[in-house]
């Protein structure tokens, strides 16, 4: 019956735009989506170096990035909240339980698997490519850039992945934002905040917002793959 | 002048050694072949030859300097050279894109860009194709592009590693009468790794065989179908008939070889006592129902034991004393009839036949 009404007040929400629901959605979005952009910018050119770098202690580099596939959120968020509280190393910055925390958290949260996909990425073009690419002239920086064209689709699906870890994780968000009303309230916080009040078909409303947002960002991401 | 000289290479794979000692020199304008069974270390050579491996041992001088181990002065070098690898390996981009990039990493200007492919594109018979992905492409049309992209460089060096492996027969063609095209029309001197013997004969001014990472000759295609050094070589040029045998006589460069008893006449200066391999080609051959009156000084009575088909060709196994093997047209051999057991005179030209020295063993 909760699921039912969930449904119908899904709607009614998305169709009403209740000015509440829409700024929670958009901060989610654009929470997950600067960390998604920072991260992507940070793991791209390291996935790249270590993937064309020999080095001693690469495999082992690489298990242990895939070892933190597995890190639990609230772990990630127990370790920026230690750092960046009053108190903590990074205490001076005063950006706890606000917005940039939460995209900290989630940088470190995502980052490992962004990393660990755009590396099997890279390992997917074959080394035929690269040598074709050297024996026509081209400098280690251009073999770099056109290896990750190569590789563009599988690039593109690992930032979808990271992306949509980022949007849907609750732990860090909930630990490092505190869930504030009208400041760090995202989809994920919301859902848990109003499940807890009793309020379960909004929060199965919430769930199936969140998942409406995830189902648009994967047919643009879609239709870039495409082209 | 030399443009590319090859001076000691030694190379190893783990344990296993792929060259031994190569040392190749090679003209501006030429075009070399180095033909080899698969295996014999030519992509290896290529590939060091480029730039893209470093040998383990030895140095490769170009246009007279000697190449560092390391460092930018072989990205510079590569970019006179371009290397058209066996498997054409096309970027997962447009054809145009493709044919571009070795230009656009040289810094070219994009108009320039644009006027030169669409050229190339049009000379290897792809203009229709710009913005296709290249990787929708067949086989040949792919080499083509991969053709295109080097030849669009203007390089210097033009490597080819089995340019035409696993390609049909048209598609061979096509990419045959572009190299020469190329080497006639640039002047590009051109190393190119074959198997295909006939490829290196007609493409190629000199050739080299690779053996087992090893050079054994280089020559032009006269000295290496004709007279190979040794009898690998003999093996690797389609030799067929390759027979032990012991010079008996030897008269003004003419000398007599005994095979199990049968005495050839052939033209050789060694002297007598000489343990020898007799070698001659199997087209040099020749099958007649009757003992003709010819100028051949070697003419045997024989049985044919055995005929193959090979398409437009028939290869015969006779039986004169030794075994023999002669390549016929399919149509002399319905004509003289040639089965199992007829009664043939094979007969041979004492300047049709290769003598190899053998080696105590």
């Amino acid at each position: 019956m909760e699921i039912w009404d969930g449904l119908t007040k899904a709607i009614q929400l998305l169709i009403s735009l209740d000015p509440e629901v829409m700024q929670i959605a958009g901060r989610s979005l654009s929470i997950a989506g600067t960390s998604c952009l920072l991260a992507s910018l940070i793991c791209i050119p390291l996935g790249s170096l270590i993937h064309f770098h020999q080095f001693r202690g690469k495999r082992a580099l690489i298990s242990t990035i895939q070892t933190l596939f597995a890190m639990p959120t609230v772990l990630v968020g127990l370790f920026v909240l230690v750092l960046l509280s009053r108190a903590g190393p990074l205490g001076f910055f005063g950006i706890l339980f606000k917005p940039p925390a939460m995209v900290i958290g989630q940088i470190l949260l995502i980052s490992p698997l962004l990393l660990g996909f755009i590396i099997s990425a890279l390992s997917g073009v074959s080394k035929e490519i690269v040598d074709t690419a050297t024996s026509l002239g081209a400098s280690g920086f251009q073999t770099v850039w056109l290896v990750l064209r190569e590789a563009r689709y599988a690039v593109l699906a690992a930032v979808t992945m990271g992306f949509a870890r980022a949007i849907s994780e609750v732990g860090c968000a909930l630990m490092v934002g505190g869930n504030i009303k009208g400041a760090t309230r995202v989809i994920t916080t919301a859902i848990a905040l109003e499940a807890s009040k009793g309020d379960i078909a909004l929060a199965i409303a919430l769930g199936i917002i969140l998942l409406f947002l995830a189902l648009i960002i994967n047919i643009v991401l879609n239709r870039l793959q495409q082209r | 002048m030399s443009l590319i000289e090859v001076a000691g290479i030694i190379h190893r794979y783990n344990e296993r050694a792929v060259l031994q000692n190569i040392n190749l020199s090679v003209g501006k304008g030429e075009v070399f072949a180095l033909i080899g069974p698969t295996g014999a270390g030519k992509t290896t050579l290529l590939r060091i030859i480029d730039l893209l491996e470093v040998p383990g041992a030895g140095e490769i001088y170009f246009d007279g300097k000697c190449i560092p181990r390391s460092g930018k002065q072989r990205l510079e070098i590569r970019r006179r050279m371009s290397f058209i690898h066996q498997k054409p390996q096309v970027f997962n981009l447009s054809v145009y894109d493709n044919v571009a990039c070795g230009l656009r990493w040289r810094g070219e200007q994009k108009n320039r860009i644009a006027k030169e492919v669409d050229h190339i594109l049009e000379m290897v018979g792809l203009e229709g194709y710009k913005n296709r992905n290249a990787r929708t492409l067949s086989g040949g049309e792919a080499q083509r592009v991969a053709l295109a992209r080097s030849l669009v460089l203007e390089p210097e060096v033009l490597l080819l590693d089995e340019p035409t492996a696993n390609l049909d027969p048209v598609s061979t063609e096509k990419i045959e009468q572009l190299i020469s095209y190329v080497a006639r029309q640039r002047n590009t001197t051109m190393i190119m790794a074959t198997h295909d013997m006939s490829q290196g004969q007609q493409l190629a001014d000199r050739i080299g065989v690779l053996l087992d990472g090893r050079l054994v000759q280089t020559g032009n295609a006269t000295d290496i179908f004709r007279s190979p050094q040794n009898e690998e070589v003999a093996n690797f040029v389609g030799m067929e008939n390759i027979i032990e045998g012991v010079i008996i006589a030897s008269n003004d460069g003419i000398a007599t070889v005994n095979i199990g008893g049968n005495a050839i006449q052939v033209v050789s200066s060694y002297p007598v006592g000489k343990e020898v391999y007799t070698c001659i080609r199997p087209e040099d051959v020749t099958l007649a129902l009757s003992s003709t009156q010819s100028s051949a000084r070697n003419s045997f009575q024989s049985k044919v034991t055995r005929v193959t088909s090979l398409g437009p060709l028939s290869k015969v196994e006779i039986n004169c004393g030794f075994r023999l093997i002669a390549l016929v047209t399919k149509i002399s051999a319905e004509d003289l009839n040639l089965q199992v057991g007829t009664d043939v005179y094979a007969t041979f030209k004492a300047t049709g036949v290769h003598i190899i020295e053998r080696e105590a063993s």
